[in-house]
């Protein structure tokens, strides 16, 4: 019985940590064991892992994380040692004296309650520390706002004027500052490689920072439970080199072209001007509205490698299915079955194409 | 022998019911004992039902992009799981031990007020069958405006807002239809349930004490027993207001919680949390209290640091209302809050520390018998230890903000309430198995039940902090391929399976040893506390006379002395006091009164989902049905003789 209780103690220790140990060794030393595939398929590519830190504010957090994680694990094999050690000593046996019947030792419990309060006494200063720094506006910081809505995320950028859904540009190595707020219910943004999660409320105003080390994409998904396709409530961030974002910065604030003649994109234009598209989404250029629209502006749609909350690539076989019933990828969403005919669903796959 | 005189007829309106076996004495009974049971088996129920929901839940998720049940049944799914683990498994289960256990623990006939503690028993019922009805009447869709390629089915149209039931997506607009109503006020009508019943236990914790069983000499079970009742006391009038104010936000148009209104959405998480994190207390509370019997009675030591024990209950008890906003870290407080809610939550780990080393203390230098119950104590202790840990990487709250609503928080509250409460009650289920039904379970089935529910345990939660960590957000449907997810929710369904398993063995050992298990003496363990003097099963009057304590474990130093070592000497005339305890138990002295059984407890229950029904459905029939059993149960309460008794005389 002791050695299958300790077997299945053992086991569950290794379930539970052997992961988070490997993973450290591999920080530590920065070795690449690929000939371990299982663990190593679990490592690499988890694009939302929240202990591959790609910026300084997720780095302060992961080493808090650590710091506390190896205290964690000290305590773990000190409690459960003495608890396996007691049950493999103090088993009853045939020859087993009776116990000695300690009521307890006052100087003992003092003793462990005064180190765990001297340990959490370490671990709180970094922490308080680390909570007030993330909190900081940072200096020169990009403003970016960031919009929730049932099941996506915009973004607008008040000094460029640009309005985009989705994918949030930045550039690499800057500090951004996002100015964040809910059109619905809450969310939670979330760029685990970047910084913690933040909820966007109604009819409030949060904060979040955000800094990317180098040029890369990122996974956001949203934190929060919003309803029926919270799941389904995903973003990227692209950093990009400081001439790209203004290479891009400057595509963004095109207007679309007007598609005249008989081309398939220009047949797609009319689908998007009369099927009743423009009763949720604008085009800069083709058709112009003042104030907010409740779906994605299209403008600059094909310059976004993702849609539909991120849930989807972009790509034809992707639009169609989607134009055909957007309700069976998203449930619940604002987006109506149009009813639209295949012809009709190419040219618009065509006209959106042209759409960078 | 004994007989039970048939209490005389009276000159009364009515006449208090008088089955003593049979569906009626069971309807009407007002017996600590059985209503425990009756606790007890309904929680099995539907920990049952919120187990197969879990199931459900973990096939839909052991492949990604997975399409076995659509995005509405899902989020049904989790949130019945999460109420009913909660509020109709855990809760209950805890009330049946409290129910079973508390006046034999303190030398009494009964609770204090014994036809609340039926009452109760039947509001629980009641909002349970009221919470569940939502599958056949209850209906959910897509939000204000939006779309839904297919119907909502039966199965989704149970509260999908989360058990949490976050505003505004749980409001009217985000979450139409009635299934949200459902929660909310099959919530209410359980919280009156808790209410009564932590009153009822406080008065008979205060009032009920057997001579000399004073406060420091009670069992460490009857002490968190009246922590979790000052707990409940104090937090569910909090979720009732609350509750209140979702309700006429959903129903009669007020903004409490709305921003459009003026409401505040921040605001539902506060009052949600300073209830919620309390009721953590509340379900882990009890297995603290069960594991501290359980571990000095198998290692034949007194519990090591009592008073410690139960000064670190109480501090637990009153820190645990002072950190609620680490449940919302992510939200906008500031850092002076986010500080400050993050250190009163690493002090909490102080007294719950405490108590972890003064288990490992009591079962130090002991004489460990590893029997089923000490086996479930012990994983308890190993489980829970892991749940702690983790929930101090929480109270770091820059870490926190990253593994808040992902199933790294997933893993960390099951590893309380699943490895912890969970663990502790089964251990309790196995050590007072004998007393409650005068027979042995089955030692080798208990034992495969542990083992498999170790395994399966670990399986399923140790691999979910993992899978936090690398980004699967909570209460999400499906997950992308690409986020690498997929072989460690395979994983953790198979060990779902197998915790399944490990219940079926637990049912069969069950009802098989109920039936015809070996015959129970009354001390089987060699125990320590009042219960283990009465015999087994306990009779209908408990104690024939009203022991008297000496000191704490008095039991045990009934038959215990100490060498001048310090090692326990059994007693030259123990042998002889146990004989007689066991005849005195059978055959009472004195003359017994006990309370009569009632109906009005369940008529008065019956009312609250008629009333409940009236508010969904703004019916004023209903709402007139509701009230008038209300009225006749609490009328008949009022009026039924009182001096109609059962008495039990011996037969000399």
């Amino acid at each position: 019985m002791i050695t299958l209780y300790i077997v299945s103690t053992l086991f569950l220790i290794i379930v539970d940590n052997i992961n988070m140990l490997v993973k450290n060794i591999f920080k530590l030393k920065n070795l690449k064991f690929s000939a371990l595939i299982l663990l190593s398929a679990c490592i690499e590519n988890a694009p939302l892992d929240s202990l591959s830190p790609e910026g300084p504010y997720a780095r302060s957090i992961d080493e808090l994380f650590w710091l506390t994680f190896w205290i964690a694990v000290v305590i773990f094999v000190i409690v459960q040692g003495a608890l396996l050690l007691s049950v493999f000593v103090f088993k009853e046996k045939p020859d087993s004296p009776e116990p000695k019947q300690i009521h307890g030792n006052t100087k003992l419990e003092i003793l462990w309650t005064v180190i765990p309060v001297i340990i959490l006494a370490v671990i709180a200063v970094p922490t308080v520390r680390t909570i007030f720094d993330l909190a900081n506006e940072p200096e020169d910081a990009l403003k970016i706002e960031v919009i929730g809505h049932q099941w996506w995320f915009e973004y607008k950028y008040p000094d460029y004027d640009i309005t985009t859904a989705n994918v949030l540009v930045i550039p690499a190595d800057k500090p951004i500052r996002l100015e964040m707020w809910s059109n619905d219910v809450l969310h939670n943004y979330w760029v685990p490689k970047l910084n913690g999660k933040r909820y966007l409320v109604p009819g409030q105003t949060t904060y979040l920072n955000l800094h990317a080390d180098s040029p890369n994409e990122f996974w956001a998904q949203c934190g929060e439970y919003c309803g029926l396709s919270h799941s389904k409530m995903r973003g990227r961030v692209l950093s990009l080199s400081e001439s790209d974002f203004d290479a891009w910065v400057k595509n963004q604030q095109q207007n679309a072209n007007k598609l005249e003649g008989n081309s398939l994109a220009a047949e797609g234009q009319q689908v998007y001007l009369n099927a009743g598209c423009t009763q949720c989404h604008v085009i800069d250029g083709v058709w112009d509205v003042q104030g907010d629209r409740i779906a994605p502006n299209l403008t600059h749609f094909a310059n976004r490698n993702v849609f539909a909350g991120a849930a989807l690539y972009n790509n034809e076989e992707n639009l169609s299915k989607w134009l055909a019933n957007p309700a069976e990828i998203k449930p619940g969403t604002f987006m109506p079955n149009l009813e639209l005919t295949e012809v009709e669903i190419n040219a618009l796959i065509a006209y959106l194409g042209t759409l960078k | 022998m004994t007989k039970i005189i048939e209490p005389s007829k009276q000159s009364s309106i009515f006449r208090r019911p008088s089955s003593e076996t049979g569906i009626w004495s069971w309807i009407t009974t007002v017996d600590h004992k059985r209503i425990g049971i009756m606790y007890g088996y309904a929680a099995f129920f539907f920990l049952l039902i919120g187990g197969l929901e879990a199931l459900i839940l973990r096939i839909q998720l052991s492949q990604p992009d997975n399409n076995f049940l659509t995005a509405a049944e899902y989020n049904a799914m989790f949130t019945m799981h999460g109420t009913t683990m909660i509020f109709l498994a855990i809760m209950p289960i805890s009330a049946a031990f409290f129910n079973y256990l508390l006046p034999l623990q303190i030398g009494a006939r009964d609770v204090a007020f014994p036809r609340l503690n039926a009452l109760s028993f039947w509001i629980f019922i009641f909002g349970g069958a009221f919470l569940y009805s939502t599958f056949i009447f209850g209906t959910a869709g897509a939000p204000e405006g939006g779309y839904l390629a297919e119907e909502v089915g039966w199965l989704g149209s149970a509260p999908n807002g989360g058990w949490f039931g976050y505003q505004p997506n749980a409001g009217m607009k985000y979450s139409p239809g009635t299934a949200m109503d459902y929660w909310a006020i099959g919530l209410q009508i359980l919280g009156i349930a808790s209410l009564i019943s932590a009153f009822n236990f406080i008065t008979t914790i205060i009032n009920m004490r057997t001579e000399g069983m004073r406060f420091m000499r009670m069992p460490v079970f009857t002490w968190m027993t009246f922590a979790v009742s000052f707990l409940l006391a104090f937090s569910l009038p909090i979720i009732a207001i609350a509750l209140f104010y979702v309700t006429f936000d959903r129903k009669f148009g007020t903004t409490f919680f709305l921003t459009e209104g003026g409401g505040d959405p921040i605001l539902w998480q506060h009052l949600f949390w300073l209830f919620g994190h309390p009721e953590v207390y509340i379900l882990i509370l009890p297995a603290f209290g069960i594991v501290s019997e359980v571990l000095p009675t198998f290692s034949r030591k007194p519990l090591f640091g009592y008073a410690a024990i139960v000064f670190a209950g109480f501090g637990i008890a009153f820190i645990g209302f002072g950190v609620w906003a680490h449940h919302m870290f992510a939200s906008a407080i500031s850092p002076v809050a986010q500080a400050g809610f993050g250190l009163s939550t690493m002090v909490i780990a102080v007294p719950t520390g405490v108590k972890i080393f003064n288990w490992l203390g009591t079962i130090w230098g002991g004489k460990l018998k590893l029997n089923t119950p000490m086996l479930f104590s012990l994983g308890f202790i190993g489980m829970f230890v892991i749940g702690g840990l983790s929930g101090v990487t929480h109270s770091i709250v820059p870490a926190d903000t990253q593994q808040t609503d992902t199933y790294y928080v997933v893993a960390h509250f099951h590893y309380v309430l699943f490895g912890g409460a969970l663990f502790g009650i089964f251990s309790g289920l196995y050590y007072w198995f004998p007393k409650v039904w005068g027979k042995m379970y089955n030692e080798s089935l208990g034992k495969i039940h542990f083992w498999l529910m170790m395994i399966g345990f670990n399986l399923t939660f140790g691999p979910m902090h993992w899978l936090g960590l690398q980004g699967q957000v909570r209460r999400t449907w499906v997950y992308a391929e690409e986020t690498n997810l997929q072989f460690w929710n395979i994983v953790v369904t198979v060990g779902a399976f197998i915790i399944a398993l490990s219940i079926i063995v637990f049912m069969i050992n069950w009802i098989f040893s109920k039936r015809n298990g070996e015959k129970a003496p009354f001390d089987p363990w060699d125990a320590r506390t009042l219960e283990w003097t009465i015999p087994s099963p306990t009779p209908v009057w408990n104690f024939s006379t009203a022991p008297i304590v000496k000191s704490l474990d008095d039991f045990w130093h009934t038959k215990y002395s100490e060498d001048e070592e310090g090692r326990a000497v059994k007693r030259e005339e123990a042998d002889q006091i146990l004989l007689e305890l066991e005849e005195d138990g059978l055959n009472p002295s004195e003359h017994i009164a006990l309370p009569n059984p009632s109906y009005f407890p369940i008529v008065l229950a019956s009312g609250l989902p008629f009333l409940g029904y009236a508010v969904i459905y703004k019916s004023i029939p209903l709402a007139l049905i509701g009230t008038v059993l209300l009225l006749i149960g609490g009328f008949g309460w009022g009026t039924e003789p009182l001096e109609e008794e059962i008495h039990i005389d011996s037969d000399e």
